[in-house]
């Protein structure tokens, strides 16, 4: 689309786009570039040369078995924040759009998670399940169940998972709630005039036309449990125990300034560059169909 | 038309259990913040000698007065400054760049039009957590670190702002620009004039959305606020846990992540339609 009304002149309008532009190339392209450019080299343990190693990094990666773990890693978190974090919002949205009265006041009732940053929600899951403090582990141990997430894998995998869907619970849930709410109301009361059970209005009649939504928010969500749970995992669990809560962007963290690898660093930032363009051109795919729906 | 929607919508016992069930699943979500309230009102030995108790105490003023004014390692004062500095930078910042380069794609035909317009959405694609080594390095370049232009100005450069302006400002009827023309105006009063007041809620709803994504940063302020008095308050929290096998002073952290997270809480609440406007809007 483009207007047919425009201003002349070139230099104003350069003028206008010049802050963005500036900004973009100085803190986004030549960084991007830089990234790429590092990822062809191994800097020398003093940091004073490097060494041109072509494809030599991405070949190390491929080859390393931490590497290949935290793919794993992150697919697992992914799935499991993903559907830990919809399917809880299906279900309260489903029970607020059958409420006439009041849905207004749980709307913003659970909206509060959401502007929680996922760091401070990693604090307060981790104030619950703290091995020595932690109200929920104390009731656990009364139960007769040991929790320790700081020895024990699984259980830190859980702790993460669960608080980084947490915020999300609210985020989709409002997704779901206009999504429910567009649903034509003829459409449902017909089908109950058939008789259909709500269930079977459910899974017959809504849940078809509510999965655009379903789909848009499955790939978000994905994005989101890729990129921004960094401060959830830094605060909770800082990727371990044994590295099994190491997703992609927490190795990248870990190797380049912790570790101080850089050339390695790069070449995961570029793999995880090529990650994000995937899931980028899913999401416009999905949104080009979604204009015409 | 009664009896139809009987056959819909539930009435009577069917009715109290939707709230009922409405209401436990508030109550399981909303339980981590009240379990963190209710750690900020009471004191560190109620807490190291479990279980604590589920009901707020009497320390509230001591807890918070304490997290304010001398915190840990820097009063949380300062810390909720820098962030507001830091969320409200990003905010307007990234708003103003964002309609002037919306405005001259938008609105102009000169040379490289495409091309930045490419440059631009391409930004769209790359989270600053992907290119944080070299973005530091920059950042350290010019001498930015610890600094607000250096919390500021490398999350500014995404191109979200750009595309909702775009996509609005297409809808503009062209006869206000045809218009403005003909009576002479420059385009830049025709922008100040007419753009501008148009695009107030969107604006708005927008600001809503960048205001929160500044306020929870935490790999960035992390890396580059090394001296404390930088530090913000999301990422702050955690430098107040001891290293090694001290005991955490927990009542003054959980005043601290109450505290951080009022402001994105009232603005969302507050702002609740433009926020979810701004949310539907920006994702599209």
């Amino acid at each position: 689309m483009e207007k047919r009304v425009t201003f002349r002149g070139w230099w104003l309008p350069l003028l206008l786009i010049a802050p963005q532009v500036i900004i973009s190339a100085v803190f986004f392209f030549y960084p991007a570039a830089q990234a790429i450019w590092q990822s062809l080299f191994i800097p020398d343990p003093f940091g004073l040369s490097s060494q041109f190693v072509g494809l030599g990094n991405f070949e190390f990666l491929i080859s390393d078995k931490f590497y290949r773990t935290s793919f794993l890693t992150t697919a697992i978190f992914s799935l499991l924040v993903t559907v830990c974090s919809m399917i809880p919002a299906l279900f309260l949205a489903v029970i607020a759009d059958r409420l006439i009265k009041g849905s207004g006041v749980y709307r913003t009732m659970l909206i509060w998670p959401y502007a929680v940053a996922p760091a401070v929600a990693g604090v307060l899951w981790l104030f619950m399940f703290n091995t020595r403090v932690g109200v929920v582990s104390w009731y656990l141990g009364q139960l007769g169940y040991d929790w320790n997430h700081v020895l024990n894998g699984s259980e830190a995998m859980g702790l993460v998972v669960v608080a980084s869907a947490w915020g999300r619970i609210s985020y989709n849930f409002l997704f779901f709630f206009a999504a429910l709410q567009s649903v034509p109301r003829s459409v449902i009361e017909a089908a109950a005039i058939d008789g259909a059970h709500f269930w079977r209005r459910f899974f017959g009649i809504v849940l078809p036309l509510i999965t655009p939504t379903a789909f848009f928010l499955l790939v978000v969500n994905v994005v989101y449990a890729f990129f921004e749970t960094f401060g959830v995992i830094h605060t909770i669990t800082a990727g371990g125990p044994q590295q099994s809560t190491t997703i992609l962007v927490y190795k990248v963290f870990s190797d380049g300034f912790v570790g101080q690898d850089l050339g390695s660093s790069s070449a995961q930032s570029v793999i995880l560059l090529l990650v994000v363009g995937l899931l980028t051109v899913i999401q416009f795919k999905y949104v080009e169909k979604r204009v015409h729906y | 038309m009664a009896q139809q929607q009987g056959m819909v919508e539930k009435h009577g016992v069917g009715i109290w259990l939707t709230h009922a069930m409405m209401i436990l699943g508030v109550l399981i979500i909303f339980f981590p913040i009240w379990l963190a309230f209710v750690a900020s009102t009471v004191t560190q030995p109620e807490i190291v000698s479990p279980p604590m108790p589920l009901l707020p105490g009497d320390q509230f003023w001591e807890n918070y007065t304490a997290a304010l004014f001398s915190g840990v390692n820097v009063p949380v004062a300062t810390m909720l400054f820098n962030s507001l500095v830091m969320a409200i930078g990003i905010a307007v910042g990234k708003i103003i760049i964002s309609l002037l380069s919306a405005f001259a794609i938008v609105y102009f035909r000169f040379p490289g039009r495409t091309t930045f317009f490419w440059m631009i959405f391409i930004t769209l694609m790359l989270p600053v957590e992907v290119r944080i080594v070299p973005t530091f390095e920059v950042v350290a370049g010019f001498g930015m670190l610890n600094s607000y232009s250096g919390l500021i100005f490398p999350l500014i450069a995404s191109a979200t702002a750009t595309f909702l302006f775009r996509q609005f400002f297409l809808t503009i009827p062209d006869e206000l620009a045809e218009a403005a023309r003909v009576d002479g105006a420059r385009p830049m009063r025709f922008f100040w004039d007419i753009v501008v007041p148009m695009s107030r809620t969107n604006i708005a709803a927008l600001f809503v959305i960048l205001f929160i994504y500044g306020w929870n940063q935490y790999l960035w302020p992390l890396l580059i606020t090394t001296d404390p008095e930088m530090n913000t308050i999301v990422m702050g929290i955690k430098q107040m846990f001891p290293s090694g096998d001290d005991v955490a002073e927990w009542p003054v952290i959980m005043a601290t992540s109450i505290l951080a997270m009022i402001p994105p809480v009232i603005v969302v609440v507050s702002m609740q339609k433009l926020f979810v406007r701004g949310l539907v809007d920006s994702e599209k």
